[in-house]
């Protein structure tokens, strides 16, 4: 065992980042500076010891699960003489028959911690209260790029489907020993080897007692078809759902460790400040605290929280504010990326901002990409009905309830560090890299955590933690607060979408021109069948900094083509749902539209006076969706109500209904926020609505009444769900409005004021 | 520093607060009574609820200091206490947040649950309208609200049958 182990550390201590991530998914720079000394520390084992047992380890070949487990090439690269190897997941079953499993991801509310927990359930063949998951803590699982993407279902659910069928694999073989007698006639089931031809039964924790076996295994057994799940499939409740009902649950704020101090950042005043002169002297005066300076980076570390905003209030400093300075020319693109916003930058006029700063350099691919075919000129010019429009979408925060937040701990020269985040490794790294340490000397762990939603990429608080409670040599919980969290995170990215179409006199697609500025190239493709088409992305210069959101640029991208395909169906004199049948040959997405359709009676029932119905689809990360919503709209005040909102999904074969229902009413409640009226105001360097008091987000009384239909197809690998059920809903309001008004919203958010101003 | 005595869970504490600490404080840094959340700090989004005297109250917004002999309850108070064969049982409100799967992330749920104590106290037989109405101070940012209205019906009524959706 310990020979295998060590190569699996070798392997996972080469860890190095290959893989390209999707757009958006963390370009952001780190954010701090620290000018720390060198600091050379010896390397410790990578691993604690698992105990007696069994433990399985998945070796996937190079390619099969490229966000779990890191891609081809260690340090000196991959030059093709052997496959690369890499670790995807482990197993062990310990003493008592408890199985453990190991795994990079995290949970953040998407109930993966479930859904994953089945999926070993039912290949080892063991009840699921016998499994416990250890994810997100970078000493012990194996590497991840981090849990983003919709991935966890596609890729971790599939490896540790194989971990576990391996292990029962394995079970059977150990039974064999003991029995001496042929495998072939032994079965698996609930957690014991049973012996089909004489009836005796033995149980894993027995067979696993005082082992020291471990296995590692490159390709995956047979795994069992969705056909024939037996707790995979079921609505099996969160698995820890107790100790969220009891308070019980350690998310990363509640974490308390012995000496434990809190700390508190000096932040800028505007975006793009330079830190000029600091006086700590009234911080230094107050008892027990601790206060910091290095780089830009002031803050301190005290006994209370109380104390310690005390003491950074106290703090003298002063600011050099580029974005208080008098307005330059807002136009050329001389801004380079990563620099202090220029002043010119508001809210007020992010399409044009933006359009101003549209990057010129750089290879297709990374900061443009283009997709072209057929002659879309040509085709636009000899277009039957021809409408071109332009699209807006604002910049809009994540608000997750729990915000940024650490604990960090030095000892013996390692650093450790509780946060909530989707990317524990990449942490590790950031700080590995501000404290000049090898990653072996950080371990990051993530609490199971108060949602993210693409939000928790980076490392922030982790890096101001662990600064003061270096200084302090004292472990350090820091908490951001709302202001910060609505200021000094990232956001969504604004952006702004150009479409020209044009249709044959039938009402065929004839051509498709789609520019995306700034929001994205996620869903930017059109699922339609358009001969001549020309899609692009176009990289700009962002006035705010920014990043994943939940559903990336496919939210702005549907809302665009899913609006402008109804405008266009109107301009044929189509119905809205028969001219996206006649446009489209993708059998999936047909039938999600016909599932959607089927339960809001489309065609079938007509609006009440003064109500509109509305449509939209489309597919995105595996996952197909269609919306139907109904709307009211006050003939006296243009208020607008959702009233309905029908949303079918299919995501291939579903591994729990109730998490999966769960998680697509939610994306509906989200997405009702960045359609109708949530909005980041900035102006200055500034953002104008850091609280919930002015940054509205959904509440009871918004939700209209949301039906969810899965469709449930077994002969389809599952694909993940947290992201694209959010995409139908914007556009399917946006076309009930137009239905009940005759008027066309081409703006995220729809309804600021939850008034249609223009008639 | 000052010393306070407060009454929380059935059981007087002490303990020693800075000037200006609020309840939240109190309770999370000194107390350990981390089921209460900080979400905003500001009174907009009911993570910190909790219950005094059995009215559900922000405690990011109530000062330590002001509350005196009142009685505090927060979400680890609601199980039955003390010994027999009731302690450790869920409050029925409890028990339907279970049954309905109705959190994800959870974060809100604590804060959730005490508003729901509270308001089925004033009234213990709503429709969905009151109920919205009622809860529409706590946000549940990843949106189970359906399921946390459903939760409250539930336990307003004793009823079975999980909503759909």
């Amino acid at each position: 065992m310990s020979a295998d182990r060590q190569s699996v550390v070798a392997t996972l201590l080469d860890a190095f980042e290959g893989v390209e991530p999707e757009r958006y998914e963390f370009r952001e720079r780190p954010s701090w500076d620290f000018q720390l000394g060198g600091f050379s520390l010896a390397r410790r084992d990578f691993f604690r010891l698992m105990g007696c047992g069994v433990a399985v380890f998945l070796v996937a070949r190079s390619g099969a699960a490229q966000e779990s487990g890191r891609a081809g090439g260690g340090r000196g690269g991959f030059r093709g003489e052997e496959l690369p190897k890499e670790i995807s997941a482990w197993l062990h079953i310990g003493n008592s028959g408890a199985v453990t499993v190991y795994t990079g991801k995290v949970e953040m509310g998407q109930n993966i911690r479930t859904s994953l927990t089945q999926a070993v359930a039912e290949e080892l063949r063991v009840e699921p209260a016998r499994i416990s998951l250890v994810m997100g803590d970078t000493d012990v699982v194996p590497w991840d790029m981090g849990t983003f993407g919709s991935r966890t279902t596609p890729t971790m659910n599939l490896e540790l489907r194989r971990v576990a069928s391996v292990a029962r694999d394995v079970m059977v073989e150990l039974a064999a020993r003991t029995w001496n007698v042929d495998g072939k006639r032994l079965v698996a089931n609930n957690g014991r080897v049973r012996d089909r031809d004489s009836g005796r039964s033995i149980e894993y924790a027995k067979l696993a007692q005082d082992q020291a076996f471990s296995k590692a295994v490159v390709e995956n057994d047979p795994l069992t078809p969705p056909a024939d799940w037996r707790i995979a499939g079921q609505p099996l409740p969160k698995v820890d759902a107790r100790d969220f009902v009891t308070g019980r649950h350690r998310y990363t704020p509640d974490v308390v460790l012995p000496g434990m101090l809190h700390g508190k950042v000096l932040r800028a005043p505007s975006f793009g400040a330079q830190l000029v002169s600091v006086d700590l002297s009234a911080a230094q005066a107050m008892s027990g605290v601790v206060p910091v300076h290095d780089g830009s980076f002031v803050g301190v570390a005290a006994p209370s929280v109380e104390l310690a905003e005390r003491a950074v209030g106290a703090i003298k400093a002063k600011w050099n504010e580029p974005a208080n300075e008098p307005a330059h020319a807002s136009g050329g693109s001389e801004t380079s990326p990563g620099s202090a916003p220029p002043s010119t930058a508001s809210s007020a006029h992010v399409s044009e901002y933006l359009k101003a700063h549209v990057q010129q350099g750089g290879d297709e691919g990374y900061g443009r990409s283009s997709e072209e075919k057929g002659s879309v000129d040509q085709a636009l010019t000899s277009a039957a009905h021809r409408l071109d429009a332009t699209y807006s979408i604002a910049y809009i925060a994540h608000a997750p309830l729990e915000p940024r937040a650490a604990v960090a701990e030095w000892k013996d020269g390692k650093l450790t560090v509780y946060t909530g985040s989707q990317r524990p490794f990449a942490v590790r790294d950031e700080l590995a890299e501000a404290f000049h340490l090898p990653a072996n000397r950080v371990r990051v762990l993530i609490p199971d955590t108060g949602a993210a939603y693409g939000g928790k990429h980076t490392g922030e608080a982790a890096v101001e933690a662990a600064r003061l409670a270096r200084a302090a040599n004292a472990p350090v919980k820091l908490v951001w607060t709302r202001e910060e969290e609505f200021t000094w995170a990232y956001f969504r990215p604004g952006g702004v979408i150009e479409i020209k179409a044009g249709l044959t006199p039938g009402g065929a697609l004839a051509a498709w021109e789609f520019h995306n500025y700034n929001s994205g190239g996620a869903g930017i493709g059109t699922p339609y069948e358009v001969a001549n088409q020309r899609i692009q992305f176009h990289d700009c210069d962002s006035p705010l900094r920014q990043g994943s959101y939940r559903g990336l640029a496919a939210t702005a991208n549907h809302f665009a083509r899913e609006s402008h395909m109804d405008d266009l169906a109107h301009a044929a004199g189509l119905d809205p749902l028969a001219f996206r049948y006649q446009n489209l040959k993708d059998e999936r997405l047909r039938d999600v539209f016909a599932a959607a359709a089927d339960k809001f009676a489309w065609g079938r029932s007509k609006p009440a006076t003064g109500h509109g119905f509305g449509i939209a689809g489309g597919v995105e990360k595996g996952g197909y969706i269609a919306t139907c919503a109904e709307v009211s709209v006050d003939p006296s005040t243009r208020a607008v109500r959702v009233l309905r909102v029908v949303t079918a999904f299919e995501c291939g074969a579903v591994v729990n209904p109730d998490g999966l229902r769960n998680q697509i009413m939610g994306a509906n409640v989200m997405g009702l926020g960045g359609g109708l009226f949530e909005a980041i105001q900035f102006e200055k360097g500034r953002i104008l609505n850091n609280h919930f008091a002015q940054y509205r987000v959904p509440r009871f009384s918004d939700v209209p009444q949301i039906e969810v239909v899965l469709v449930n197809r077994k002969d389809i690998p599952s694909a993940g769900a947290g992201e694209t059920p959010l995409v139908g809903l914007a556009p399917a309001i946006g076309n009930a409005i137009f239905a009940a008004t005759g008027v066309r919203l081409r703006s995220l958010p729809m309804l600021p004021s939850g008034r249609i101003r223009s008639a | 520093m000052s010393t306070l005595k407060l009454r929380i869970n059935g059981a007087e504490r002490t303990l020693e607060v800075e000037p200006g600490t609020t309840l939240l404080s109190a309770l999370r840094d000194q107390l350990g009574l981390t089921g209460t959340k900080y979400g905003c700090g500001e009174g907009q989004c009911g993570a910190c609820t909790v219950l005094i005297n059995g009215k559900a109250r922000r405690s990011c917004l109530t000062p330590a200091a002001s509350v005196g002999t009142a009685e505090i309850v927060t979400i680890e108070g609601l199980e039955t206490r003390g010994e027999g064969e009731a302690a450790g049982r869920l409050h029925p409100i409890q028990q339907a947040f279970l049954d309905e799967g109705a959190f994800q992330c959870a974060y809100c749920t604590s804060g959730m649950i005490l508003a729901a104590v509270s308001f089925l106290k004033e009234n213990p037989h709503p429709t969905d309208a009151e109920i919205v109405r009622g809860m529409n101070g706590n946000i549940c940012r990843c949106g189970t609200y359906p399921r946390i209205v459903a939760a409250v019906r539930r336990a307003a009524s004793g009823s079975s049958g999980k909503v759909q959706g």
